[in-house]
């Protein structure tokens, strides 16, 4: 197996060459090609990756051109997962007959997906994928809804927000519904490594990305995405707004090994209020108004009730 | 590149990041200049930088190097060689401004301007340090 690198502070990361490349037609200030950034830099071997519908896919391989420096498969809707496994499984049969080209360069295998083609289309292929046991990491970049497609809500799209199936209005707050806890249902298919990262928090992602590569079975990430054509925020703030975003706890950066074993690797010195979250992107802009107001205290109430669950699951781990 | 139209295309096209007739070996350590990038390379064009309406610009003296803008760059425009940052790529930029969010330093080492502002004069008309109010 080839050498983990090592990257100890961000001068010595700033490094790594990208992998991946510019004049691609993502938004500017979008976070996707940050998180991708961040999860090519984390190696130096050879990769083997797939993207999903959605929003990378489409604005990274408009032809004539191409944004992708390695291999990179061009796929269906839910298959991105088992277009990646289905490779990895040819290598393993090559391996076992002598058959491989460069059998002192072992790749990595990554698949990324949008929430929508991880959350509702491609889920039952990727649990497919994780029981079968392939060797390959599922990255989701996790935006909260379809924004390819111009805003539709998906089952990772929190209570409150508005999108075009949702509208906010006179009747309505917008969602209905609070967000899939997808990371209990990924650690309840055994995997050996479930983690929630988010770009902002480089040197955690990094951490989590290099333990994911290194253990052997399939990997769940879930990256927090935040969309600025969606959320509603201006271009320059996906950081900040990633910042509030973690801060505020509505998106804790925690990992299950072995579907067991919890751990919260970002406790914020200063808990922000979830108002703070809310109050910088548009998509809750209605909740604000009076009628709404009792939605924000609700928030508030299932995050801390949902941290508090967190500290628990990791008081409870074996170790 | 030739202008094809939708019914031009090979069923399963193939596109190759760099020339097929040059060898890359490794290709996580070779550095973008050094690179056979190809012409179906996004790399080889700069279709997005029209989109910019506002560029970031650079002021050496002030940089601390911390490369915060070099992670956080959503379009890899952020020049960085050996641990230091080195300049703007403005054939990829789209112009979001991240990098002069997260920059650290007071006055910021990058600002925005203009699409059109010469980069001499921006650098001529750099604010001076901000004193922190108590």
């Amino acid at each position: 197996m080839a050498e983990q690198k090592k990257i100890k502070n961000l001068k010595e990361f700033s490094k790594s060459v990208d992998r991946f490349e510019g004049s691609n037609l993502l938004c500017p200030g979008c976070a996707h090609s940050i998180i991708v950034r961040e999860v090519l830099n984390a190696t130096n071997d050879d990769l083997v990756l797939s993207a999903a519908t959605g929003c990378l896919e489409v604005s990274t391989a408009v032809y004539p051109y191409t944004s992708w420096d390695a291999s990179w498969i061009h796929i269906g809707f839910e298959n991105a997962t088992t277009a990646v496994a289905g490779a990895e499984a040819m290598y393993k049969a090559l391996k076992r007959k002598g058959r491989l080209l460069q059998p002192d360069r072992p790749p990595k295998f990554v698949a990324f997906a949008g929430d929508g083609a991880t959350y509702d289309i491609g889920f039952q292929w990727l649990s497919g994928t994780f029981e079968r046991g392939h060797d390959v990491m599922h990255v989701t970049l996790d935006n909260e809804v379809y924004a390819n497609t111009g805003g539709q809500s998906s089952s990772s799209t929190p209570i409150g927000s508005s999108t075009t199936t949702a509208p906010a209005g006179r009747v309505s707050y917008g969602e209905k519904r609070v967000k899939k806890d997808m990371m209990s249902i990924m650690a309840a298919h055994g995997a050996p490594y479930v983690a929630q990262v988010a770009p902002n928090k480089w040197k955690d992602m990094i951490k989590k990305i290099q333990h994911g590569f290194a253990v052997e079975g399939p990997v769940y990430i879930n990256a927090m995405s935040a969309c600025t054509t969606e959320w509603r925020f201006d271009v320059a703030d996906t950081i900040a707004v990633s910042d509030l975003a973690t801060d505020s706890l509505v998106f804790p950066l925690y990992e299950i090994i072995d579907g067991e074993t919890w751990n919260i690797t970002y406790r914020p010195k200063n808990v922000i209020p979830v108002r703070d979250y809310l109050a910088a992107q548009g998509r809750f802009k209605h909740l604000f108004k009076p009628e709404n107001e009792y939605l924000i205290d609700e928030w508030q109430q299932r995050i801390d009730k949902e941290w508090v669950r967190l500290q628990r699951m990791e008081e409870n781990s074996p170790r | 590149m030739e202008k094809r139209g939708w019914d031009d295309f090979d069923p399963g096209v193939i596109l190759f990041s760099f020339e097929k007739d040059k060898k890359v070996t490794d290709i996580a350590t070779t550095e973008p200049e050094n690179r056979p990038y190809s012409q179906s390379n996004s790399f080889s064009s700069d279709q997005a930088s029209g989109w910019r309406v506002e560029k970031p610009i650079f002021k050496q003296d002030l940089c601390i190097d911390c490369q915060f803008c070099w992670i956080y760059c959503p379009d890899m425009s952020i020049i960085s060689r050996d641990k230091k940052m080195v300049g703007v790529d403005y054939d990829h930029c789209k112009g979001c401004g991240i990098c002069v969010e997260v920059c650290p330093t007071n006055p910021k080492s990058l600002l925005m301007f203009v699409e059109a502002k010469e980069e001499a004069e921006a650098l001529a008309e750099w604010p001076e340090k901000k004193k922190e109010e108590k």
